[in-house]
């Protein structure tokens, strides 16, 4: 089948088969910024924007995604300018291997759009999705608090 | 070397990570996001049975299936005999595995693989290899094992460094120091414990993956998430019967490693795929065969006796450690050295100490290095003796580990006696602020006013527990790590390290020694690591050795390549040496004369004397400068249910300078997390057959962001005069901490001392109401 989808901005028309998760389209599609971690959803390696809110694209049949809107860690930054929840990752110290790194922005940049001023128990909500065996997390709630500041001060 | 730590200017700056803009953009640079046309896809089939002979494979159907472009099996492979514990050579491992063997020893364990031109036809040819098992009896625990009449694991006769494989023993350890029985016989006090630890796995969010292709010259390109590249070359090289010249080994981004990496678990297939077919071949393991097929943490049963005098001084320190290599050997004999050597020196001030360890096969999931190797789970029975000593002694934990820990400017009998494998190295510490951790760790946690108020909270009681530790910095005189460093017409500097990024931000911190030694900002630096055929040789990523080792290496060849730009400088200035200063990206010399780092450059190359300014510089360390560590917990116990849950925990840790203090309290904060993960939750569940019953993360749980307590990392200056920059490592030691801690904080809490991890709801209450 064919659909249509619009991905980082750009309006793509693809062919796939029904049973394709949107996770192997997209990574097929070269966007590599959508890792693999679990294939059953579990640790949110793949998150990417649908619609503006975060889902784990490996549960997620890209036939689906026809007439949405996709946003993956690539379509982030905006004229050579990094989002602020990725400069805050990069200041705090919250990138270690960085493989889970772009599901958890996702999920960081999913919760800001929604919430400007986000409690420590709304971070930890928003980022319990997606599993990191590096930092401990201590430095990537940090980072969600300080892109928010960041953010309401200065809006994009 | 004299204390120049004020004068840094790079050095112990918190600077952004070099490859954190890469990594936070999604770059595709980790193995699996590039690939050639024409790519294999290799998949493995597992064995069904724990222990059987394999009778016969018939690989003709598989063959059959369309796109199927090779097939492996013990028919058409190397029987080379070999070790996939990634270590330095000769491997302290036994060399007891082949590609594929006449005889499965594990659930998971490699019959077969195909490679085809997509997953899917691979996957469908797996399914049809027909396979005749002979089944055998299943090993299935330490004691099982042991005991007389049982199976013989490893009976082929061409292993070898095996201790006794009619009795499935891999290692067996007997070390002493002093007279134990008289030491036991001067005390006034007796503990004595018996501990038990779970099967657990490292799970990192990449899965071990290779790809590998042949370069336009008929070389073979591994592009592999491995701790270990030029271990991987040689382990290849030596299995396959491939010269190492034909191979090049290259590390891209790495996503998590924590041991499971230091193992060249997948390298062999793709190699050999490509070798016999010319195509490139990918190979990644799932999520369900990674929990399988990859390597866990040695389960272990560690008895600790200690014996003390009123005076609370440690006479006498006995451990006696069994641990479950599974079904094959790798690391079953340093491991467990570790389980003493990384413990027993801590408490130098008992004079007598034994350490005795047996490490034996089971028919289980293959252990391997975990982050803590060995000193993780010996420090569970060692501080939960400790805590219960100190109640005999009516003394505070924190006062008996005051009384005995070892200090700056001490030694213990131990370094030497026993290694990592084999004999140690005598060292006397120069460094040790563990003094100060517990201060401030006690502080920060409330200690004086939490320790035994039992504070409650509904159903829920609080406590709190301690425990103080040690690990090392590398392996001293054996490890090795080289770097190169060469310089630009820019004033920027490349630099060339075998040392091996798994996340832990060494490229980073390299860099930063580099740029202070050569005066200039970290953008200056250039650093391309673990590629075996640009980069000079370095061990890899284990046993916490990249900061101190990696770093030292780092420091000689940027001192190397300074005293070169400083040489060049004097003669374009006409001035002495001595004269002169490096700084800023300039040398200034006598009389406000200055030339700029990039003029000296551009002179060493077209000019005047003309030569490539740069170095090599190598390190093997002489000894192993022991990071140390206060670990303080506070835990509420629910005395309803038995559930744990930590509130905070503070981690004072002394790890020399810290080069990047936030990428140092990364690696703490992640140890920690793991650590309680280990204490908690994790824990591989296992059939009566021997199989993983719980292979995925919705059934196997590490921690999420909303299950994770305030964790608080308190970095003590000190300096450790052997280390680049004062520097010791600090990637393993955080693991240790949780489980002793929170063992010795539910003590105090509800007064039940646990003896098996993890410590499930379900343990806690059975041990509340007086049940084993």
């Amino acid at each position: 089948v064919t659909i249509t989808v619009t991905i980082n901005g750009s309006l793509r028309t693809l062919t796939i088969d029904p049973g394709d998760r949107l996770l192997d389209v997209l990574r097929r599609e070269g966007y590599m910024g959508v890792k693999v971690g679990c294939r059953t959803g579990d640790c949110g390696a793949c998150a990417v924007l649908l619609d503006g809110r975060a889902v784990n694209s490996c549960l997620v049949f890209a036939a689906k995604a026809d007439r949405a809107d996709v946003v993956t860690i690539e379509g982030l930054e905006r004229d050579g300018q990094l989002h602020p929840v990725q400069e805050a990752f990069l200041d705090e110290g919250a990138v270690q291997c960085g493989y889970c790194t772009p599901g958890m922005v996702i999920s960081a940049v999913d919760l800001l759009s929604r919430t400007a001023d986000p409690t420590e128990e709304e971070i930890r909500e928003a980022l319990s999705g997606n599993l990191c065996r590096c930092t401990g997390y201590v430095k990537q709630i940090q980072a969600v608090k300080r892109a928010a500041e960041r953010m309401r001060r200065d809006p994009r | 070397m004299t204390d120049e730590r004020r004068d840094f200017r790079v050095v112990g700056r918190s600077e952004r990570k070099v490859d954190g803009r890469a990594l936070v953009t999604g770059k595709p640079i980790f193995v699996a996001d590039l690939k050639l046309a024409g790519t294999l896809h290799v998949k493995i089939l597992g064995s069904p049975h724990a222990h059987a002979h394999v009778l016969r494979v018939d690989t003709s159907g598989a063959e059959a299936v369309p796109g199927v472009a090779c097939v492996l099996t013990r028919d058409n492979t190397p029987t080379t005999r070999h070790t996939t514990a990634g270590q330095g050579f000769p491997e302290p491992s036994p060399y007891d595995t082949r590609m594929f063997d006449d005889k499965v020893r594990f659930v998971g364990d490699r019959v077969a693989a195909v490679a085809a031109d997509t997953e899917e036809a691979a996957l469908a040819a797996l399914r049809e290899i027909r396979v005749d098992y002979e089944p055998l009896e299943p090993v299935l625990s330490i004691d099982d094992a042991r005991r007389d009449g049982a199976p013989q694991i490893h009976d082929e006769a061409d292993a070898r460094g095996i201790y006794d494989a009619s009795r499935n023993v891999v290692a067996d350890i007997d070390i002493d120091v002093g007279d134990l029985e008289e030491g036991f016989a001067a005390s006034d006090e007796l503990v004595e414990v018996t501990c038990e630890t779970q099967y657990a796995q490292h799970t990192p969010i990449e899965t071990h993956v290779v790809y590998s292709y042949l370069d336009p010259d008929g070389r073979l390109v591994l592009r592999t998430s491995t701790q270990v590249p030029f271990h991987v070359r040689r382990i290849v090289a030596t299995t396959l019967g491939i010269p190492i010249r034909r191979i090049r080994v290259i590390k891209p981004r790495v996503g998590g490693g924590f041991g499971a990496k230091q193992e060249v678990l997948l390298e062999d297939i793709a190699a050999l795929v490509t070798w016999r077919t010319g195509r490139p071949a990918f190979l990644q393991l799932s999520r369900k065969e990674e929990f399988v097929a990859a390597r866990t943490r040695h389960p272990m049963h560690i008895r600790v006796r200690l014996g003390a005098g009123r005076d609370g001084v440690l006479r006498a320190v006995e451990m006696e450690a069994r641990s479950n290599t599974g079904a094959y050997g790798a690391h079953g004999l340093t491991v467990l050295s570790n389980a003493g050597s990384k413990t027993l020196p801590l408490y130098n001030k008992a004079q007598n100490a034994r350490f005795y360890g047996q490490a034996v096969y089971t028919t289980l999931p293959v252990a391997g290095a975990y982050r803590g190797y060995g000193a993780t789970q010996a420090y569970f029975p060692l501080e939960t003796a400790m805590d219960e000593l100190a109640e005999r002694l009516g003394l505070d934990p924190i006062e008996l580990r005051r009384r005995n820990h070892i200090r700056a400017g001490e030694t213990s009998p131990i370094f030497v006696k026993l290694g990592e494998g084999r004999e140690g190295v005598s060292q006397t510490l120069k460094s040790c602020e563990l003094e100060r951790c517990l201060e401030v760790g006690a502080q920060r946690i409330g200690w004086q006013e939490k320790r035994g108020r039992k504070r409650r909270d509904g159903s829920w009681v609080h406590g709190v527990g301690m425990t103080v530790m040690m690990q090392g910095s590398g392996i001293p005189q054996i490890d090795m790590a080289a770097a190169t460093i060469k310089m630009n017409e820019d004033a920027s500097f490349n630099l060339l390290i075998g040392a091996t990024d798994i996340g832990t931000g060494s490229d980073t911190v390299l860099a930063q020694i580099a740029a202070e030694v050569l005066g200039v900002p970290l953008d200056r630096i250039l650093v391309t690591s673990s590629d075996t055929d640009v980069t000079p040789f370095d061990v890899g990523a284990y046993a916490s050795s990249t900061t101190y080792v990696s770093g030292k290496a780092v420091e000689r060849a940027a001192e190397r390549t300074r005293a070169q730009i400083l040489d060049v400088a004097a003669a374009a200035l006409a001035a002495d040496v001595s004269e002169l200063t490096l700084a800023d990206g300039a040398v200034l010399g006598p009389n406000g004369t200055r030339i700029s780092l990039s003029d000296v450059c551009l002179r060493a190359m077209y000019a005047s004397d003309q030569f490539q300014i740069g170095a090599i510089a190598s390190c093997v360390p002489s000894e192993s400068p022991p990071p140390f560590l206060a670990n303080f917990a506070e835990v509420a116990v629910d005395t309803e249910t038995g559930r744990v849950r930590v509130v905070r925990y503070v981690a004072a840790v002394d790890c020399g300078t810290p080069i990047n203090p936030r990428l140092a309290e990364g690696q703490m904060e992640g140890a920690i997390v793991n650590g309680i993960g280990y204490a908690l939750t994790e824990e591989m569940l296992l059939s009566s057959q021997g199989r993983v019953r719980n292979p995925s993360w919705f059934d196997y749980k590490i921690l999420g962001a909303l299950d994770v307590p305030p964790i608080e990392v308190i970095l003590v200056d000190s300096y450790e005069p052997t280390g680049p920059m004062g520097a010791k490592s600090i990637g393993e030691i955080g693991i240790n901490g949780p489980i002793p801690t929170i063992a010795n904080a539910i003590y105090d809490a509800v007064g039940v001392r646990l003896w098996r991890s993890p410590f499930t709801a379900e343990r806690v209450l059975a041990a509340m109401r007086g049940r084993p």
